[in-house]
């Protein structure tokens, strides 16, 4: 067992090293910094180039062109790179290129601040780049799924030609925990026979995004969609606790996902029947997972780290069958996990057998 | 009888959809020209960018890239670096690449990344219908400036390969014009030493070509290669601006 105890950005980088990640671009802004700093350090001796592009739109269209080769290619950033990242984002998924892109969230709008939030959702899960494409997202919520979803992720973005992206917060990057070094399973993906590099021997290659007429430009964004389907069918990921005989839900992913696990535990030595489920792909979002749910519980919580985004798609799973409320905090402040305990006694009326 | 001359294996069987006058059939068949002739078609990729020429991908025969508006530069530099066994190049337009990929142009040279990039410089943005550039003239009308571009509100025209000679890593550095079949020899000069230079792994190279576009500046083809020469020539410096001591003097 080869455990280290690294920050959270470090996990990350070190599974994109695992992963056979060659290439990664990237510009810093903080609380993501660490995953370029990693890489500038330990990518070259892995036989790998990191190369620390002008800003974020130059880095995330230098992924584009390594991408267009065949390479296993990742860049980082945390929300206002991220959005500066979203023209890129939209290419990539419209060329098809499967590149892993990193956005540890940290609070906005604006210049927001340097703590952990969860208010890029909408962006991250809803689009972010023009038009109408999917991302495969997915939310770690502490160091070992930093590093377990960045080396499924290589392999999620290759299966599907299209981008992956693992959205971590400020205090899961920033975090140390010991964390194992697991070793990349080989597993058996499609032959990256579109890559362009250099024609001698075959057939010229193009790889591009525009549709001179809107006949064609419709077959393409059905064949996106059709793409989009067969993710959401086989990739709904979700981690369900304490929800057998559970009557009111937590739903919370990331940090307040682990937070709530503490919130589920007080709740059941207390003889509240409250159960967490916690989304870890944000999309496609578990809907199953949530569905099956919808005649069991009275009541369900989001936990969330802004001002009610992935409420709606909770909301949208269980069709509004019975309330669905919010405890958040924001602006990179986190719940505490009496604050949440208290915030639903409160809510549905529990009366709690000691004050906590 | 014998076939004296033929399509460049450098480019495809498509016709151009280029409007009557435009150079970039020329330029087209210069790259294509040069990539034959240095046997290295099955060894280049291509970046394309939006305008006119993003269909450019289609009428070369080595791989090719569509890149977003301006960001041709870093996707040939993510290629570049994936592949620096290979030769890459990005073919933009004045308004992509002096204009929204101002920072790639930049910084491409200042890393001197070993890739080659051919701007087609025609004064306006060509696609979009003819808008005012970075590299339009002074007084020149166009539809976003309907009085003549005016240096109080929008300065000067930028004169792009000036400013990156300056840069230590731009290796070679060419303004070139395709108005006459002399200046289109010498384009044909540059354009092959753009490429030796990234083959020698030099730095970045960079050739502009001054080009027409008869459809926007409403001239005919004949008119507008004098207007280039009477207008554009005096404006932009001309020539190889920087040429490394390495580079073979053919």
């Amino acid at each position: 067992m080869n455990k280290v105890l690294i920050k959270g950005n470090e996990a990350i980088a070190q599974a994109a090293i695992e992963a056979g990640c060659k290439l990664f671009f990237g510009y810093p802004i903080t609380p993501s910094t660490e995953v370029v700093e990693y890489l500038s350090k330990h990518l070259p001796k892995a036989g790998g180039t990191v190369v620390q592009g002008e800003d974020e739109v130059a880095s995330i269209n230098m992924c584009y062109g390594a991408a267009a080769t065949g390479a296993r290619v990742m860049t980082a950033s945390s929300s206002p790179g991220f959005s500066l990242k979203q023209e890129g984002m939209s290419y990539l998924a419209a060329a098809e290129l499967p590149v892993v892109v990193v956005n540890v969230n940290r609070a906005g709008p604006g210049l927001g601040g340097l703590g952990p939030a969860q208010s890029d959702y909408f962006q991250c899960t809803k689009g972010g780049g023009h038009g109408d494409y999917r991302l495969i997202v997915l939310a770690p919520s502490k160091g070992q799924e930093l590093y377990d979803f960045t080396l499924e992720a290589f392999d999620l973005a290759d299966k599907y030609r299209n981008p992956v992206l693992i959205l971590a917060d400020g205090f899961l990057g920033q975090m140390m925990e010991p964390i194992e070094l697991k070793e990349r399973k080989v597993v058996e993906l499609p032959v990256k026979d579109w890559a362009t590099t250099g024609c001698k021997g075959r057939e010229k290659r193009k790889i591009a995004s525009y549709a001179l007429t809107n006949e064609v430009g419709e077959e393409h964004c059905l064949a996106w969609q059709k793409k989009f389907d067969s993710m959401r069918e086989v990739e709904q990921r979700w981690e369900e606790f304490e929800t057998a005989d559970a009557e009111y839900l937590l739903v919370g992913y990331g940090t307040c996902g682990r937070i709530a696990k503490s919130v589920v535990l007080e709740a059941r030595r207390q003889g509240i029947k409250l159960g967490l489920i916690r989304p870890i792909t944000l999309w496609p979002f578990p809907e199953k997972g949530l569905a099956a749910f919808k005649n069991q519980v009275k009541g369900i919580i989001t936990v969330e780290l802004n001002a009610g985004q992935m409420i709606e798609d909770v909301k949208l799973a269980v069709e509004c069958k019975m309330p669905v409320h919010l405890c958040s905090r924001q602006g990179g402040m986190l719940p505490s996990d009496n604050e949440i305990l208290n915030f639903a006694a409160k809510t549905f009326g529990w009366s709690l057998k000691e004050g906590v | 009888m014998e076939q004296v001359f033929k399509r460049t294996a450098g480019l495809t069987e498509l016709p151009f959809h280029y409007c009557p006058g435009c150079t970039h059939g020329i330029i087209h068949r210069l790259i294509g020209e040069v990539l034959a002739e240095l046997d290295v078609i099955g060894d280049t990729v291509g970046v394309a960018p939006v305008g006119c020429a993003g269909f450019s991908l289609d009428f070369f025969s080595c791989d090719f890239v569509g890149a977003a508006h301006g960001r041709a530069q870093a996707v040939a530099t993510g290629i570049k670096r994936a592949l620096p066994d290979k030769l890459v190049f990005s073919y933009q337009g004045d308004g992509d690449i002096a204009a929204i990929g101002t920072a790639h142009a930049i910084h491409v040279a200042a890393r001197g990344e070993n890739i080659t990039s051919i701007m087609v410089n025609n004064a306006v943005f060509g696609m979009t219908g003819g808008q005012m550039a970075p590299t339009t003239l002074l007084g020149q009308k166009t539809t976003t400036s309907p009085y003549g571009r005016d240096k109080a509100l929008s300065g000067p025209p930028i004169d792009l390969p000036k400013t990156i000679a300056t840069l230590e890593g731009a290796a070679y550095v060419a303004a070139v014009s395709v108005d006459s079949p002399k200046n289109i020899a010498a384009a044909k000069k540059a354009i092959k030493r753009a490429f030796e230079v990234q083959q020698q792994g030099l730095g970045f190279a960079l050739v502009s070509v001054l080009s027409t576009c008869p459809t926007n500046w409403g001239l005919s083809p004949v008119d507008s290669l004098e207007w280039l020469r009477n207008n554009m020539m005096p404006i932009y410096q001309m020539g190889e601006l920087k040429v490394p001591a390495e580079v073979t003097k053919a």
